[in-house]
């Protein structure tokens, strides 16, 4: 930050202070504020029934005999839906996901793929219904190799009407989601002239986000006979749009509200339950609920996409990197949901990290369908699996350079007011990446850590780093909006369609609106999300809501703030150059008049005819990288190849941190997360494509004991195109931890593991005793 | 089936289902504080003090609740008051969908130890599953709300 920007951010009295979310006496005092909690419970029960194969074609199905269960309401099979495919991915108009969907299908596509919709009047009904409907499959070939997939045989989607709206380089007939190729400068040519070139291929899992709350959605036709949706989303304007769609209504007969969600990760900015239940109402004109079990939220939902990152290197002997080369094989699963838009970030979001002496940079990809899962958006979206093979080879290169890594990377890292030409030639203009390792290793103490030591009892110790990049939005898509209501008493209304999900965005986006109209956080009240009600906004994702919806803020409030001078100026009876906004209210600048809040508010509902309600909207042609660096110790036990997290520090550069205990609590899960997903959490699969980790018995996220110490601190910097300086901190926080350990787990053992989860078996079974 | 306990400090009488789950029971008596986030007892979300300990109401049958005292968040709202704010503090409670499970069993842990060390807390809550916060945020508020409560002790 420059000494004009610390100034301004010294001068903040909201923004940048630490306060309890808006929410919190209702959280923690357990009352009912989600989606089953506050829906009735006397509507119809909705479950499917699922494939049992990864590929088949339904031949025969009779619903005739589970009709008959007492309590079934209705069931429905691929002959019952409308027949236009549409994509749940929950992105903007048109999707890069291609429409590839029906609500039912003839075709399955993996195991737990549905096969039909039952709903009944109790749960129990349902379930006998699902078990009695008889249903015969011509089993097909599947395609669970994703590195197989691609010009397969086996087509997954040979349907005529499957469609790709954007121009992608996806094609259906070669199972294909998406492909590109983007080369600048020479890169064979520069690689040819290093001194090293290093090549490493890098696995990372279809990790779930495993959110405490799973998937569920409640579906009513309201008074006006809309159907009425009440749903755990991140994206309640999306969503509206997707089930008319799968419905095959107009988008105006649907209205989508979401009350407090239980985490969501991403895994909630795809539709998951909500068609189904919104299907049975719309036939049956009865109010439905769909509730996931945790075992269904493990097979049938969203999760990362799985990937190999093959990345090649070219340095010089003295570290200088010269030459970034990579290609991404990721795997969508049977349906394309966020294929094309995820795999861009693995090198649009991790590349730019190592811009300083980079002359060449190659980034190819395909995004291939398969036999598994459809992948959807985790936290990282595809920069997190980026920044794991470029983080990790970046240590590998260290180790064979014999150079400490920390020097290596503060050689070629890129630095405030740089072009990034792999990152659409944006200029860095708010990075303190340098002073995020530097911070680091001093906290860290990395002098003194980075060499391993054997502790002489079987355990050594060791150390490992690893640095991180994210956007803050999608540029020139994500819209974000907000309405300020002038109230009651001169108080705040505030509408969003942002979602909260834990993250602390109702609070943040108070926070702001609170500096401008320079009133106490209480003064606000905060509404979202409801299409009905609340201004359009993408939604939460793609770390978007700070920056987007957070500038959307300001300029409402300063346009609110700019009518209140207005009505006042009627009152006061002066011209408005002649007044000013305080807070309290407005006042004559000579002294001579001053009118409250509270009065302006009154007048404004009396004889006025200036908005004292406005919304604004926003949109960026850019999306500011937030940094980060990170340092773990761990301790590895010879004997059983178990990793013991000690203590993980992380600097992290997120612009302006607005709320910084909130920032800090999205820096330690995101941390906490990255853990899990680098050591514990495996996805796999039998021989048909079942997947073995189905539940939170073998899906192994971290407890309180498995994550050691994580000590976070913030490097401010101030972005210019942010309000307030700020940048994103969401999804960023995440992509450290597995290249982390991996070279933490590597120093100790001498083994670079390139296949994630790295569990203790891996460990064991690969321990270099040399 | 006919059942008779204390829920909340509140005698009732209930017809159940042979197979009804305590949680499903106390969900039904609107004690929604209480969440399922898993079928295979491993999230700690459904967390409620019977006859004084706590217990997974996810694997208890609510028939074997018969006769017996059972406390939800919602009956304990004054016992948790003085450390919820020291949560909200510390922005712990993210989304909150966990929040009741590990705050009724950290009011059960401090019913048998009143001043445990973080490793002990850490150890009493270790099934109590969260996967917004990386627990740290918690930690901090709960040694934060035992500091203070040391210190008030002490100025008595």
């Amino acid at each position: 930050m420059n000494e004009e920007q610390k100034k301004i951010v010294a001068g903040y009295k909201t923004v940048g202070k630490s306060f309890p979310k808006k929410v919190s006496s209702q959280l923690l005092s357990g009352q009912p504020v989600f989606t089953d909690d506050i829906t009735p419970s006397d509507c119809l029960v909705v479950k499917l029934v699922r494939s049992p194969y990864a590929h088949a074609l339904v031949t025969e199905i009779d619903t005739k005999v589970a009709m008959r269960i007492p309590g079934v309401v209705a069931i429905y099979t691929y002959k019952d839906v409308p027949q236009k495919r549409f994509t749940h991915a929950g992105q903007t108009f048109a999707e890069l996901s291609p429409q590839d969907r029906l609500l039912i299908d003839q075709r399955v596509r993996f195991v737990g793929d549905v096969v039909a919709i039952v709903a009944g009047e109790t749960e129990e009904a349902v379930d006998r219904a699902i078990k009695m409907v008889k249903v015969k499959y011509e089993v097909l070939e599947p395609v669970l190799d994703f590195r197989a997939a691609k010009d397969n045989d086996v087509i997954i989607h040979p349907e005529d009407n499957w469609q790709a709206l954007v121009p992608v380089g996806a094609d259906n007939k070669r199972n294909l989601v998406a492909h590109a190729e983007d080369t600048h400068g020479d890169v064979d040519g520069i690689m040819d002239d290093c001194d090293v070139v290093l090549k490493h291929s890098y696995h990372v899992r279809p990790a779930n986000q495993a959110m405490m709350e799973t998937f569920r959605t409640y579906t009513e036709i309201d008074r006006y006979g809309r159907l009425h949706v009440i749903s755990s989303t991140q994206i309640v304007y999306h969503c509206r749009r997707i089930i008319a769609n799968a419905l095959d209504i107009p988008k105006s007969k649907v209205r989508v509200e979401k009350p407090r969600i239980g985490g969501g990760f991403g895994a909630k900015q795809t539709v998951v339950t909500e068609v189904y239940p919104a299907f049975v109402t719309w036939k049956t004109k009865r109010p439905a609920k769909m509730i996931y079990s945790r075992y269904e939220s493990m097979i049938a939902a969203t999760p990362r996409h799985e990937m190999e990152v093959t990345i090649k290197i070219g340095a010089m002997n003295d570290g200088t990197i010269r030459a970034l080369d990579m290609y991404t094989l990721s795997n969508s699963g049977a349906y394309g949901e966020h294929g094309p838009t995820t795999v861009g970030l693995s090198g649009h979001k991790s590349l730019p990290i190592y811009t300083a002496n980079c002359e060449a940079h190659r980034f190819d990809y395909d995004v291939v369908y398969t036999n598994v899962q459809a992948a959807g958006a985790y936290r990282g979206y595809g920069a997190t699996q980026g920044v794991f093979a470029l983080e990790c080879i970046v240590n590998e290169l260290a180790y064979k350079l014999d150079m400490d890594p920390m020097e290596l990377r503060m050689k070629n890292i890129v630095r405030e007011g740089m072009t990034m030409p792999a990152y659409d030639n944006e200029v860095a203009n708010a990075c303190a990446l340098d002073e995020c390792i530097m911070r680091c290793s001093k906290e860290f103490d990395w002098e003194n850590k980075k060499n391993p030591v054997d502790l002489g009892n079987g355990k050594i110790r060791a150390a490992g780093m690893a640095l991180a990049m994210q956007g803050s939005c999608i540029s020139n898509v994500d819209v974000g909006s907000c309405t300020i209501k002038l109230g009651d008493e001169g108080t705040f209304n505030m509408l969003i369609a942002a979602a909260d999900m834990g993250t602390g965005c109702d609070t943040i986006l108070a926070q702001m609106a609170a500096e401008i109209l320079d009133c106490e956080l209480d003064d606000i009240s905060v509404f979202g999300a409801d299409t009905d009600a609340s201004p359009y906004d993408s939604g939460s994702y793609a770390s978007s809501t700070t920056y987007i919806t957070g500038m959307a803020t300001k300029k409402a409030a300063q346009s609110l703030r700019t009518n209140m001078i207005k009505i006042a100026a009627e009152m006061l009876n002066k011209p408005v150059e002649e007044l000013e906004y305080n807070g309290d209210g407005v006042y004559a600048k000579d002294g001579s008049g001053f009118v409250s809040r509270y009065d302006i508010a009154t007048k404004s509902m009396c004889n006025n005819t200036i908005p004292a309600t406005v919304t604004a909207s926003h949109s960026s042609p850019v999306s500011p990288p937030p940094w980060m660096a990170a340092m773990v110790e761990i301790e590895l036990d010879k004997e059983t190849g178990e990793v013991e997290i000690l203590d993980y520090h992380a600097v992290v550069d997120c612009g302006i941190p607005v709320n910084p205990a909130l920032a800090r609590v999205q820096a330690e899960g995101g941390i906490t997360q990255g853990i899990g997903m680098a050591l514990t959490e495996n996805i796999t699969y039998n021989k048909k494509g079942r997947i073995l980790e189905n539940s939170l018995m073998n899906y192994k996220i971290p407890s309180r004991l498995d994550n050691g110490r994580l000590n976070i601190e913030f490097e401010r910097s101030y972005e210019p195109t942010g309000p307030f300086g700020v940048k994103s901190i969401g999804e960023i926080v995440i992509n450290t931890p597995a290249p982390a350990l991996v070279s933490a787990i590597a120093k100790a053992t001498g083994v670079w593991h390139r296949d994630l989860p790295v569990t203790p078996q891996k460990i064991l079974l690969n321990m270099d005793y040399e | 089936m006919e059942i008779s306990m204390t829920l909340n400090g509140r005698k009732i009488k209930a017809s159940i289902e042979p197979n009804t789950l305590l949680i499903d029971f106390v969900r039904a008596q609107k004690c929604f504080s209480v969440k399922r986030g898993c079928e295979t007892t491993n999230c700690g979300l459904c967390t409620v003090i019977l006859d004084g300990k706590p217990v997974l109401s996810c694997s208890i049958l609510a028939a074997r609740c018969n006769g017996k005292t059972v406390e939800t968040l919602e009956g304990l709202q004054e016992e948790v008051a003085p450390f919820t704010k020291f949560l909200a503090e510390q922005g712990a409670d993210q989304c909150g969908f966990c929040n009741p499970g590990y705050i009724v069993n950290f009011a059960a842990l401090l019913r048998e130890n009143p001043d445990p060390t973080d490793e002990e807390i850490d150890f009493y809550l270790s099934g109590n599953l969260c996967r917004c916060t990386g627990f740290e945020s918690q930690r901090r508020a709960f040694r934060n709300y035992l500091n203070y409560k040391k210190e008030q002790e002490g100025a008595k």
